[in-house]
């Protein structure tokens, strides 16, 4: 156990893999040094990644077990290719087949475009593949706070998840701004304009329309309490959620992977993705807040009140998952959206309509203040994705 | 891409049990190494493939400097290399012996 | 073929399908008296967020009925709308919402085609025509993941070393060969004849799974899904 705070955004796979599961639990599935690298990025002279850029395979969290998968943003900016892609596909089909929850820790920029046709299948091969677990009632939580985001195709299969969990760095998008910007025009979006990437794209604007559902801070700990908490749910989400107590629940996790610590962006022609914003923010806004409890609950009442989550599996193993309803709930909702802010010309204008007074002040709120801010205000997801 | 192999006399054995051992990652001016045992205790077999072609001596001194200074008799090296700095390869081939001689979990 | 064209040629005996701006519905009766409901986006338009909700609300009706009528989905797109406004109001959720509301509609025993006839590309793809049960397209379909100029650019490799590049493997240049290649077209239809003799047939063979990755392996573009995706699963299950 260890009270060192360990950034998110700055992790490696592994080391989120590590963070986020019981410790030794982790056995991994057609791992580095089975050698299953991508066949195609010779054809590029491009280095290739013994893993391709993703680990997969099986742990207990709390005992129970799960199935996890993490990206590895700083290889090919966590871009989807063959065999990436394959190994999240086949771990969510053995999940379905076992009845098992799945975590996965989203870090990319979309399609790989150095085999694109290769990885925009495997994008449409997981969505299948996460609908077919969730219609069979199994968990897919997925975890959005690295150095890529979680953009093109990682924006739609993250679409797909039973429930998202972000902190202020997890972008999600399709088209990331850069590319915005090359095909539409500065006017359209100005790519370099840091603060509209954030406020556009960024956690906190995800939590507040109901596109991810729990906030978290830039802590690795805070996101395995979010896990905990998500799988404890009920394979259809719930409508009223509880907070949970954080507890700092670093173990040996050492930090192997970056030893430069700079953001190693491939600025080369590695540069990976295609649809994905390829340049590294700095980390500044989200900042440290002593890695205080900063998990929200996501009922509308708000409060915040520590208690722990009930588990709602009931006796008969009987799990409902995604279904009609759902998807009906969703199109409600992501109607009554465009209808209350499809003319907003920016994100504050919907901070403000959701009844937040000072919307211009969320950017640089801290943590704990943006949960509590956000339970108040946001729009909420329970029982519609 | 530009494959090298290095196998040279390496007369300290590495230790510990763990199979294998993965550090670093491929990316621009960063690299990763799998460390894995092989059947030859006083020997170190080490394979790159890199993309920055024309650097073998470079290589050739790296790989000579570690064997030198590391217990890395019996271990087999991969290197996948984005480009990295002979200080950055030799701090995660250090590294990666350090990982496989760590007890085990 | 345009829409016009294909329509006819799918249902002979006339159909009620009609536009909306870009986006296609209706449905039709084939001559062997199978009724198929037709969703569609045309004219080569990007897909943002108000087409996605217009077309899941349209599957979603359908799927809401237990009477298994396929859905035919015919495609000619561009890519998702790429613009300040659709991703603000997160259109990463709606096109999920919408493959999603294919997929659901799919496992509720309602068939879903995909026909590309034309262009799509990027998520607008995904979000369509790979969110189907089965795929097809007609010859002249132009799939694009990325068009080879924007390739040059992210890669800053030129044009025609990309162009020379594309002759050796089906893995990355855009094209309609390059998708059956890699296994997400399940087959060309012929223009020539019937297509409603060709969805007939379609529709008479069961489905079983997603066989992408399978086709891909046997016709070259994907050599390695397949395999991964098994040994992973089989890992898990062991």
């Amino acid at each position: 156990m260890s009270d060192i705070r360990q950034s998110w955004y700055e992790a490696g796979a592994r080391e989120r893999i590590a963070a986020l599961v019981d410790s030794g639990s982790f056995a991994e599935f057609v791992g580095p040094e089975r050698r299953e690298t991508s066949p195609h990025l010779g054809i590029f002279d491009l280095p290739a990644q013994f893993d391709d850029g993703i680990v997969v395979g099986s742990a207990t969290l709390d005992g129970t077990p799960i199935l996890v998968a993490a990206q590895e943003g700083r290889f090919m900016g966590g871009a989807f290719g063959e065999v990436h892609g394959a190994k999240l596909t086949g771990l969510l089909r053995a999940a379905k087949a076992l009845g098992r929850d799945v975590v996965i820790a989203f870090d990319t920029g979309g399609v790989r475009l150095q085999e694109a046709n290769a990885g925009e299948i495997a994008i449409a091969e997981i969505m299948r593949a996460v609908v077919e677990a969730r219609i069979a009632g199994v968990r897919v939580v997925g975890l959005i706070g690295g150095r890529a985001g979680c953009y093109g195709g990682g924006g739609l299969i993250a679409g797909c998840c039973s429930t998202l969990i972000v902190s202020e760095q997890g972008r999600i998008s399709v088209t990331g701004p850069e590319v915005i910007e090359t095909n539409m025009g500065v006017e359209e979006f100005d790519s370099r304009d840091r603060a509209l990437v954030w406020r556009t794209m960024g956690g906190k604007h995800r939590t507040l329309i109901g596109g991810a559902d729990v906030f978290v801070d830039d802590d690795a700990a805070a996101f395995r309490d979010a896990a905990r908490a998500a799988l404890a749910q009920s394979a259809r989400p719930l409508s009223v959620r509880s907070a949970y107590p954080h507890s700092f629940a670093l173990s040996e996790v050492e930090g192997l992977g970056s030893i430069d610590g700079a953001s190693t962006s491939l600025s080369t022609n590695g540069g990976g993705s295609i649809d994905g914003a390829s340049t590294s923010l700095s980390t500044n806004g989200g900042g440290s807040i002593g890695g205080a409890s900063t998990s929200l609950s996501t009922n509308g009442g708000g409060s915040i009140d520590g208690a722990s989550t009930a588990p709602s599996t009931n006796g008969s193993g009987e799990r409902p998952g995604l279904d009609l309803d759902t998807l009906a709930a969703e199109q409600a909702r992501l109607e009554r959206r465009i209808a209350r802010f499809g003319d907003a010309a920016d994100a504050t204008d919907i901070w403000q309509a959701l009844g937040i007074d000072d919307p211009k002040a969320v950017p640089d709120m801290p943590a704990t203040a943006f949960a509590t801010l956000a339970a108040q205000y946001r729009e909420s997801a329970d029982d519609a994705r | 891409m530009e494959i090298l192999h290095f196998d040279i006399a390496a007369p300290t054995p590495a230790g510990g049990t763990r199979a294998m051992a993965l550090v670093g990652v491929v990316a621009s001016g960063n690299l990763e190494v799998l460390v894995e045992r092989s059947d030859t205790p006083d020997r170190c077999a080490i394979e790159i493939s890199t993309a920055a072609h024309g650097f073998r001596d470079l290589w050739d001194a790296v790989v000579a400097d570690f064997v030198g200074r590391r217990a890395a008799g019996g271990l087999r090296i991969a290197i996948n290399d984005g480009g990295a700095r002979p200080d950055t390869v030799s701090l995660r081939l250090a590294q990666g012996v350090r990982m496989i001689e760590e007890p085990e979990a | 073929m345009t829409p016009v064209e294909i329509l006819a040629s799918l249902f002979p005996s006339g159909h009620s399908v009609s536009a909306e701006g870009d986006l296609l519905f209706g449905q039709g009766t084939l001559p062997g008296g199978t009724v198929v409901h037709v969703v569609g986006a045309t004219a080569r338009a990007p897909i943002g967020i108000d087409q996605a909700i217009r077309l899941s609300g349209a599957v979603l009706e359908i799927a809401r009925s237990d009477d298994a009528t396929p859905i035919l989905f015919l495609v000619d797109s561009a890519s998702q709308r790429m613009s300040r406004r659709d991703e603000l109001l997160g259109l990463s959720e709606y096109l999920a919402h919408l493959a999603k509301s294919l997929l659901v509609a799919e496992a509720r025993g309602h068939r879903t085609i995909g026909l590309l006839y034309g262009g799509s590309a990027a998520g607008a793809f995904i979000a369509t025509a790979l969110a189907c049960g089965t795929l097809v397209a007609l010859p002249g379909a132009h799939p694009e993941v990325m068009d080879l100029a924007s390739m040059a650019r992210v890669t800053k490799l030129p044009i025609d070393v990309l162009e020379a590049k594309a002759k050796t493997t089906p893995v990355f240049a855009p094209g309609l060969d390059n998708l059956v290649s890699v296994g997400g077209i399940a087959a060309v239809w012929n223009a020539d004849e019937s297509l409603a003799d060709q969805l007939q047939a379609l529709l008479a063979r069961p489905r079983d799974g997603d066989d992408r990755a399978a086709l891909g392996e046997k016709r070259g573009g994907r050599p390695k899904s397949a395999r991964i995706a098994g040994e992973v699963a089989a890992a898990a299950q062991a």
